[in-house]
């Protein structure tokens, strides 16, 4: 078992010998399955030429995938705890590197990200940055000292350094709490994308989904879903990669997006400049204005707005009868029919009318850092686009089920080594997000704008009828032609509608549904597996039932793993509003709980577990006051009635409130331990103990079986 | 147990080493984003990126996966020398 020092006895060798015929296995495994994976693909797609139905390949990429995971769950099936809590310990680091891959990157990263990226610009980059440069935390701060340490959960870490239950106990509710939010939105994306593949209700793709995580989650634990990651993360970058090579080949020649996007960049940027100034988007601009204007005038009196409006209808009317103009009179009656019903219906239009003026600004230019009317405004967008980066940066450093991943390495120096290839794999994929992003904007922006819309392509129509909150596209000005400021889109259509903006065949566009749904299953594997053992190791085994065996610790945690996905899916069943809110603030929640008492109980012995539960408590308390202050659903929640503006702390949007709250943690950790006792002997050895990856004469061993 | 001199020595190296990644990570991240319109404005065409655009889209990025690359390759050496490695893999 690793964690001894393999060098100095016969079992080492032996140890070595069979790790390393272990990983040229996996080796060829991986690869046979990734030539299969390919070959099933080019039989899909001749299958199509021949006329197989695009219903029965949305079918078949849902049963293939999910048995496959499935399979692999049930090959992978263990009852023994170093096996189903941390894959025995044996994970090589490249392998490590994939699976931490595709645990990390879930439905958001791979639908929404590029979607964020085409509506935000610049300022969208927050999150590549963000997502990545976390890692460097991770590996400077955390993975090789956890993996020293050698037990199965986070709050182990914190039970063990800071003594006594307490801080375990906050260790358990921050993993819960941060993993349950995460969790639901994968469920959600699972839910989705079943929805979108093979048409059947989104509820019944929702449990369809839990069935493809539980079979493998609940039969093998971590060993079962660290296989099934990596094969799920071979699926994702391929599904990603594809369309956006294809498109790229259209646009540029060049079969590398990310280093040929920059010429598009440049085309996007001059059609901007094209259609700020554009006489006809003007016009279109013009119309949402007014619109809009006029929506706010009778927002201040709404009960005398509906009534003039009303009467206005009616002498219309009125008129037209006298000039005996019977055309005007049906329109009339139409308009006066279709009138809102009550003041309250009036005023839900106006409402609504009102947020048009988003769309009557100039279009938003890409490549543009911080965008916005003024120096101030442009120096607030700079402040959030800073803290964002952080909040992100340090929340990615402090998820369980990302930090739980290095426990399950050979050794300290594969800890280090994986880390590198985690996020090479993650960089894979984020690198090419801004470059779609890009390809998709020059295309819309070059070929649909200023089409004739009885030449809409194939691919606007069919989109347009799936789901017009993705798109939707109306010719507001009455010239037949399509203007920029006429196309209404959503985000998550640029990576959907890939394959078929680049014109590829049907096949691709299931492949990218498939890798969402590899994207959204690994990370929903990863978190409720982390939710499970939270409860099941930290809670039941180490606080409540310090005697159970082995066999009853398991089933335990396989009961919760049960209990704790239906819950998910019941939420996520819900449709719960603010989806996107929830997953950001887990970051937040995560940065402030976790991060200041895992670095400090790391780098400074004079920690003490009074100072670290103080400081934990205090970080996420700030946290989520200050979200609870000044995010509209929660404020809601809470009954939150003063005005928002009032409520920031210089100017940083609620998504951003861990930058208040893991200064706090460390500020709090750090004083409060100045005046309490110094750790005993013992806490101090163990300190020492993980710092060193092997240390002679070192009589702890920390490492759990 | 007690530390010998040379296990502070070999801590001392790490904090260093850590203490000089995470001063470029810091560069790489908030130094070149609060200054990117400036940036931008000095160099607006880089291989055809805007210069912040393509650092903080691909070129901090990589700056990420190499500054733990070298971290992992640093320490794995500075344990050997210092004995307190796991042995050979």
């Amino acid at each position: 078992m690793a964690g001894m020092t393999p060098n100095t006895n016969a079992a080492g060798i032996e140890n070595q010998s069979s790790q390393r015929a272990f990983k040229s296995q996996l080796k060829k495994i991986y690869s046979w399955y990734t030539g299969g994976f390919l070959f099933f693909l080019v039989g899909l797609a001749i299958l199509e030429q021949f006329g197989l139905p695009r219903a029965w390949i949305g079918y078949i990429f849902l049963a293939a995938t999910v048995l496959l995971y499935a399979g692999i769950g049930v090959m992978s099936r263990t009852s023994d705890a170093s096996e189903y809590y941390v894959a025995g310990r044996r994970v090589p680091a490249l392998f490590n590197g994939m699976a931490t891959g595709a645990d990390w990157m879930s439905a958001a990263s791979f639908i929404g990200m590029a979607g964020t990226l085409y509506l935000q610009g610049f300022n969208g980059l927050a999150f590549i940055m963000g997502w990545t440069g976390g890692y460097c935390l991770v590996a400077l701060f955390l993975a090789p000292y956890l993996r020293k340490f050698g037990q199965f959960t986070i709050p182990d870490f914190l039970g063990e350094r800071y003594g006594g239950n307490l801080p375990r106990s906050i260790g358990i509710f921050a993993a819960v709490l941060c993993s349950f939010t995460y969790v639901v939105a994968q469920i959600y994306g699972v839910g989705l994308i079943t929805t979108r593949l093979t048409g059947v209700q989104f509820e019944l793709g929702v449990f369809l989904g839990l069935a493809g995580i539980l079979v493998c989650s609940l039969l093998g634990g971590m060993k079962a879903v660290t296989w099934t990651q990596v094969a799920q993360y071979i699926i994702l970058i391929v599904a990603y990669l594809m369309p956006v090579i294809w498109l790229s080949i259209k646009h540029t020649g060049f079969p590398v997006p990310q280093l040929a996007y920059g010429s598009v960049l440049q085309k996007v940027t001059a059609l901007e400049d094209k259609f700020i100034k554009d006489p006809k988007e003007l016009e279109v601009r013009g119309i949402f204005k007014k619109k809009a204007d006029d929506a706010v005038a009778s927002l201040k009196d709404p009960a005398k707005a509906f009534e003039d409006g009303k009467a206005a209808l009616a002498k219309s009317i009125d008129d037209a009868k006298t000039a005996s103009n019977s055309v005007a009179v049906t329109s009339g009656e139409k308009a006066l029919a279709a009138y809102p019903k009550t003041v309250d219906d009036a005023k839900r239009g106006w409402e609504k009318d009102k947020g048009l003026t988003s769309r009557a600004g100039p279009p938003l230019r890409h490549a543009e850092a911080f965008p916005a009317k003024d120096e101030k405004a442009r120096d607030i967008s700079r402040k959030n686009f800073l803290a964002l980066i952080f909040c992100l940066m340090v929340g990615t450093a402090a998820l369980p089920h990302i930090l739980m991943r290095y426990y399950t390495t050979p050794s300290v120096k594969e800890a280090r080594t994986s880390v590198t290839w985690s996020l090479f794999f993650i960089f894979l994929l984020y690198f090419t997000a801004p470059a779609l992003a890009v390809l998709v904007k020059y295309d819309i922006y070059s070929s649909l704008v200023g089409t004739g819309f009885d030449k809409l392509p194939q691919w606007v129509q069919s989109w347009t009828k799936v789901d017009p909150s993705l798109l939707s596209i109306r010719d507001i000005n009455g010239d037949n032609i399509v203007q920029l400021a006429e196309i209404a889109i959503g985000g998550d259509i640029v990576v959907l509608a890939t394959p078929e903006i680049g014109g590829l065949p049907y096949v691709v566009s299931g492949l990218v549904a498939a890798g969402g749904l590899a994207a959204a299953l690994s990370t929903a594997d990863g978190l409720l597996l982390t939710i499970a053992n939270a409860l099941s190791h930290d809670l039941y085994y180490k606080m409540i039932n310090p005697n159970a065996a082995t066999s009853t610790r398991i089933a335990v945690s396989k009961a919760l793993l049960l209990v704790v996905a239906l819950c998910a899916a019941w939420v996520a069943s819900q449709k719960p509003a603010d989806i996107l809110f929830l997953v950001s603030a887990a970051f937040s929640l995560a940065a402030a709980g976790f991060f200041p008492a895992l670095v400090l109980g790391i780098f400074w012995k004079r920690t003490t577990g009074i100072a670290a539960s103080l400081g934990m408590i205090a970080g996420l308390a700030t946290t989520f006051y200050y979200m609870a202050i000044t995010q509209p659903w929660l404020r809601g929640l809470f009954g939150v009635k003063s005005p928002i503006a009032d409520n920031l702390w210089w100017d940083i949007n609620p998504i951003s409130a861990g930058l208040f709250g893991v200064p706090l943690g460390f500020l709090v950790i750090i004083l409060v331990s100045l005046v309490t006792p110094t750790p005993s002997k013992a806490i101090q050895e163990l300190v020492e103990h993980v710092r060193y990856p092997n240390l002679q004469g070192d009589t702890l061993n920390t490492t759990a079986r | 147990m007690q530390l010998s001199q040379k296990h502070h020595e070999y801590w001392s190296k790490n904090l260093r080493i850590t203490a000089v990644l995470l001063f470029i990570w810091f560069i790489a991240t908030f130094v070149v984003g609060y200054y990117a319109r400036e940036i931008n404005a000095a160099v607006p065409n880089f291989f055809g990126w805007p210069l912040a655009f393509f650092m903080c889209a691909f070129g901090s990025l990589v700056i990420y996966v190499l500054i733990i690359w070298y971290y992992a390759t640093y320490m794995g050496k500075l344990d050997r020398e210092y004995g307190v490695d796991e042995g050979d893999e």
